[in-house]
């Protein structure tokens, strides 16, 4: 569905250097990434600020040419046929909204309609369903701005999705959102490409976006792709590590066993991490049958600290 | 049966009832600012009645200035008063919205749409321009010929070629506004430039003093620069200063302006849009 192949995007960028001269500077945005989506995928892009993801959205979408490289998004290349392109993807800004601010949810919705020429019964059931799955029913003649954040975004999710896109770009869209919110947004999309088969690209900085909904990851970072795979894969690649937590009868000397390390120590209690890939069992076992043990828990790694190691 | 569903899917139709739509919104939108409107009409009609005494004075020592006898001087102030906020006689409109969507990089998700910018932003400006006609027009418009003798046409047809002459002033200062307003691409703060645009619209159109009543080449100069398509010949219209072929080259002279200022915002908006990328995202 979207095929993407050593991409590059190269800003030309103007500095002052000194009273009247500029010098010209490149700055390269994204830096030839490749990668491919198929049909009814679900893909969690990820990146800090500035790596590059807005850029690639931008350039799936058409607005922004690319400098190199090949691009294909439901087999049409996005910047030659902007147009025709947009009646066949959906996009949605948890930080900007495509609804008219000043008028009722319902307006915007019709202007939709007329915009991407949506057949009358499609629409009327596109908007049925929206409405029933992202509880708009009692908003539909709410002027927008009189929105809460969640409620907006609720209608912004709609008004991208009633013109049936194949492929649906989400930026952000838990952002902001009450955790009642985020969760009604990500049953939603899940829903969405449950039933629908359509594919997603979602960027968000909320990682729990991605473990809940996304099998595949990319991370982008200087404009390129570090990884790409499952969620699992990435821990392996980050060299993440899981914790084991444990309580022992006494205030003791930091614990020494062989294949872990003793991160902290507090009172009785002692933090052991070991790499996620190893088995916790024996470790359980040795510090059992070594040391005075009470209680015990192992903690799973957290994605977050997976990514900023990589960043680093 | 069938003529008439080939006729409604095609491409042109579809984007006519789009962008009906558009200028539907911009009409209701605006009509959702009721204490705005109010707050204009009162503006408008104080300022109608200061200009109007002004004027009075003027023409009671200079009888025929600018080729108007008192009673058409006054009436030009009353058009003026009328015409202010639909055609954006002293700018504003939209273009503060676009240049902060600019700003943002919200235009981003204007640029996303299946949808012409220019064609959207005019037909959202065409629904505000209609609006404020009958919310903010008639009421200083009637609050004038009330108060003074005034020189308005009896007959239907000046007043709908004053509306035609209307519609196409208006379209002329959508285009010089849409400049205006893309220059944000390279600007990013419009504050400088929508100022300079207000002066210059308030002086040229003919808002503060016809513009037959400036002297000699300047003048005539402003009377062929667009701006004056946006009140002078509006006014000229409805004062039946126009006749015959003087009639239909007024309206011609509109419509060349506006095409031709349409067509330069087309030609700076391809421009523009390849900026777009680095505002934001």
């Amino acid at each position: 569905m979207i095929e993407v192949e050593d991409l590059r995007k190269v800003f030309a960028v103007r500095r002052r250097a000194g009273r009247l001269r500029r010098t010209r500077h490149e700055v390269r945005a994204v830096g030839g990434i490749s990668f491919s989506v198929p049909r009814g995928e679900m893909v969690g892009y990820i990146g800090p600020n500035g790596a590059g993801k807005s850029t690639t959205i931008k350039m799936l979408t058409g607005i922004l040419t690319p400098s190199s490289g090949r691009l294909r998004v439901a087999g049409i290349d996005p910047a030659r046929e902007r147009t025709r392109l947009a009646r066949r993807i959906g996009v949605v800004f948890g930080q900007r909204t495509t609804l008219w601010w000043d008028l009722p949810l319902l307006d915007s919705y019709r202007l939709m309609r007329r915009m991407y020429r949506i057949p009358d019964d499609r629409y009327h059931a596109n908007l049925a369903r929206c409405t029933e799955l992202l509880d708009l029913g009692d908003l539909l003649e709410v002027p927008v701005r009189q929105l809460s954040l969640g409620q907006r975004m609720r209608g912004d999710i709609a008004a991208a999705l009633l013109h049936d896109p194949e492929v649906l770009y989400l930026d952000e869209p838990t952002i902001g959102l009450d955790v009642l919110s985020k969760a009604k947004v990500r049953e939603f999309l899940r829903e969405l490409n449950a039933d629908r088969g359509t594919t997603v690209l979602l960027t968000t900085h909320d990682l729990s976006d991605i473990e809940q909904l996304c099998k595949r990851v990319m991370v982008i970072d200087h404009g390129r792709l570090m990884y790409d795979g499952d969620l699992d894969g990435l821990h392996a690649v980050g060299e993440s590590e899981r914790m084991l937590v444990i309580d022992l009868e006494r205030e003791l000397p930091p614990i020494d066993v062989a294949g872990c390390r003793t991160v902290k120590v507090e009172g009785p209690r002692q933090w052991l991490a070991f790499p996620a890939g190893a088995s916790a069992a024996p470790l359980v076992a040795e510090v059992a049958e070594r040391w005075p043990l009470v209680d015990l828990s192992v903690r799973e790694p957290d994605i977050e600290d997976v990514i900023a190691r990589m960043y680093a | 049966m069938r003529e008439w569903n080939g006729l409604r899917d095609a491409p042109a139709v579809q984007a006519l009832r789009l962008y009906g739509l558009v200028a539907a919104g911009g009409f209701r939108r605006f009509s959702t600012y009721r204490a705005a409107t109010a707050a204009g009409v009162f503006t408008n009609t104080v300022f109608g009645f200061i200009l109007a005494y002004t004027f009075i004075a003027l023409w009671h020592e200079r009888p025929q200035l600018g080729g108007y006898d008192q009673a058409q001087a006054l009436t030009f102030v009353w058009v003026g008063q009328a015409l202010l906020a639909p055609a954006a006689l002293l700018g504003f409109g939209f273009q503060e919205e676009l240049q902060e969507r600019i700003r943002s990089g919200d235009v981003a998700v204007d640029l996303y749409r299946p949808a012409d910018l220019q064609l959207w932003w005019c037909a959202h400006d065409m629904g505000r321009a209609a609006f404020q006609l009958l919310g903010r027009g008639i009421v200083p418009m009637a609050a004038g010929a009330l108060a003074f003798e005034l020189a308005l046409p009896t007959a239907v047809h000046t007043w709908l070629l004053f509306l035609l002459s209307v519609a196409l002033g208006c379209v002329v200062s959508f285009a010089i506004r849409y400049l205006v307003g893309l220059a944000a691409f390279w600007l990013l703060d419009g504050q400088g430039i929508n100022m300079i645009n207000a002066l210059v619209a308030m002086l040229l159109s003919g808002t503060l003093l016809p513009l037959t009543v400036f002297p000699g080449a300047f003048g005539d100069i402003a009377q062929a620069l667009p701006w004056a398509a946006m009140l002078q010949v509006p006014a000229d219209v409805l004062l039946g200063r126009h006749t015959g072929a003087g009639l239909a080259g007024a309206l011609a002279f509109q419509a060349v302006w506006g095409a031709a200022l349409l067509a330069a915002g087309r030609a700076m908006q391809a421009v523009a849009t390849r900026k777009v990328v680095v505002q934001g995202g």
